[in-house]
């Protein structure tokens, strides 16, 4: 995948696992958002298949595609709510675009969701009246309103305090193994990658570097990976401590 | 573009939703601005028309002319330009920066469907009602301005806008049919600038003057050519 000049992704292959939370990782400018924009077919790839179930989603036509699409959950760094829509109705959204519920269908199943993410008495507020943290929240229940097959999440914990990170993350783990998800978290941070990462793919300079979980990151004797694990001082006191 | 809807009673809704926001909101400044620009219409006028060989109604006649055939198709479209036009550049713009518009697509909407083509169908559709509002409000600027003045009797101004009566009709036409032509170019311009930016606050800004300064010159052209063909 490039953009004029620039060869952003190459040589990349992974296999994201069902039920688990895959986690991509990497320095700011690896590709790692162009990664995601090419699974999610925002941007289409020059080369190479990028498969849903063995499924060449590359190849598809728009109607497939558009299936493959409602499956699919995304929750964006900024939450990506709509500004002009209630929290309630944000959830809705897809629900009255893709289905023939009736409202009271819909009504409840956006509640079992908001419930699920502890957005409770919200509804009727607009995303510029709640906190970020609430926000990334709305957003995970809005993904989650349509049982989706798989979840994306783009640095889901940025621009949170650790505490919030921490309970999105968890809220992220626990929905991926409640449905049964395909779970793709795009991250650079390190709380999240110990904390959630069952299976973790380094994207180094446009390539998958390094593949293991959150016990062989800490372990690995790759150079780039230590580099970006231990680049926190706290984390270098703590592998030395470990040694 | 064409593609379509998803589901037709979200895009109905889309459409009253948008029809309401393009028209219905902008009609208070339009009926202000009517008003007062059909009074200074007829000071103007009957300032300049002074002379004993000019009958009175003339000054009606000129009020009429320059409402229907300019001032409310044209002026008016211009100055929708500036405050329709930015609002949706600004809107769709917000909506690419923060990523909703990519949360749209791949919900597997068609965003394009979806956000811009009830922009379009909604403005051909109210601006020709806002610019008819317009033309009344401006008709009644200008008798207040006669009856408060007393530069003109108010029945003379009255003989003068109802004057070549068979006219009347084809100069209507003629401003709706420019109504609806600039309504198309400020959706649409408008559109394409804020559903294509991209960066942040700065180009949303950027976008949102580039939709008014390209939909007004576009306007002005539009005018040219729409009076060349239909009124000569």
């Amino acid at each position: 995948m490039s953009f004029g000049d620039t060869q952003v992704l190459h040589d990349v292959s992974f296999k994201f696992e069902r039920g688990k939370t895959n986690l991509v990782i990497g320095q700011s400018g690896s590709g790692k958002s162009v990664l995601t924009k090419c699974i999610i077919g925002l941007h289409n790839p020059e080369k190479g298949q990028i498969l849903y179930d063995g499924l060449d989603f590359s190849a598809m036509k728009k109607k497939e595609k558009k299936k493959i699409r409602t499956q699919i959950g995304m929750l964006f760094q900024g939450g990506a709510l709509f500004d002009s829509l209630s929290v309630i109705e944000n959830v809705i959204f897809p629900l009255k675009m893709f289905t023939k519920m009736s409202r009271k269908e819909m009504l409840d199943r956006a509640n079992f969701c908001l419930e699920r993410v502890d957005i409770i008495d919200k509804n009727n507020l607009f995303p510029s009246e709640i906190s970020g943290g609430m926000q990334k929240r709305v957003a995970i229940a809005r993904a989650i309103v349509m049982k989706p097959k798989y979840l994306f999440c783009d640095e889901p914990n940025s621009g949170l305090d650790p505490l919030t990170a921490i309970l999105i993350d968890n809220l992220i783990k626990e929905l991926t193994e409640e449905y049964n998800m395909t779970t793709v978290v795009i991250t650079h941070d390190m709380n999240s990658v110990l904390e959630i990462g069952d299976n973790i793919m380094f994207i180094y300079k446009g390539k998958n570097h390094w593949e293991g979980d959150k016990d062989s990151i800490i372990t690995t004797p790759n150079k780039e990976v230590n580099d970006f694990v231990y680049s926190s001082k706290f984390l270098k006191l703590f592998k030395e401590k470990m040694n | 573009m064409f593609a379509k809807p998803e589901k037709i009673s979200v895009y109905w809704a889309r459409l009253m939703e948008e029809m309401m926001q393009l028209g219905i909101k902008s009609l208070g400044i339009v009926i202000l601005m009517s008003a007062f620009m059909g009074a200074v219409i007829v000071i103007q006028s009957a300032t300049a028309i002074d002379s004993a060989w000019i009958p009175d109604y003339t000054v009606g006649f000129t009020a009429k002319q320059s409402i229907i055939l300019e001032f409310s198709p044209t002026i008016m479209s211009l100055i929708l330009a500036g405050k329709v036009g930015s609002n949706i550049a600004s809107e769709l713009g917000s909506m690419r920066v923060t990523e909703q518009i990519d949360a749209l697509e791949i919900m597997g909407i068609n965003t394009k469907a979806y956000l811009i083509r009830p922009k379009i169908i909604a403005a051909v559709l109210i601006f020709p009602v806002v610019i008819i509002f317009s033309m009344a409000f401006g008709f009644g600027g200008g008798w207040m301005a006669s009856f408060g003045t007393g530069l003109i009797p108010e029945e003379q101004y009255l003989v003068g806008i109802q004057s070549f009566y068979d006219d009347n009709l084809w100069m209507i036409t003629y401003a709706l049919i420019k109504a609806t032509v600039f309504a198309f170019i400020i959706t649409s311009v408008s559109s394409y600038h804020g559903y294509y930016t991209s960066g942040g606050a700065l180009e949303v800004g950027k976008s949102s003057t580039n939709a008014v300064v390209y939909s007004s010159v576009l306007i002005l052209l539009a005018n040219l050519l729409l009076t060349q063909l239909l009124l000569i």
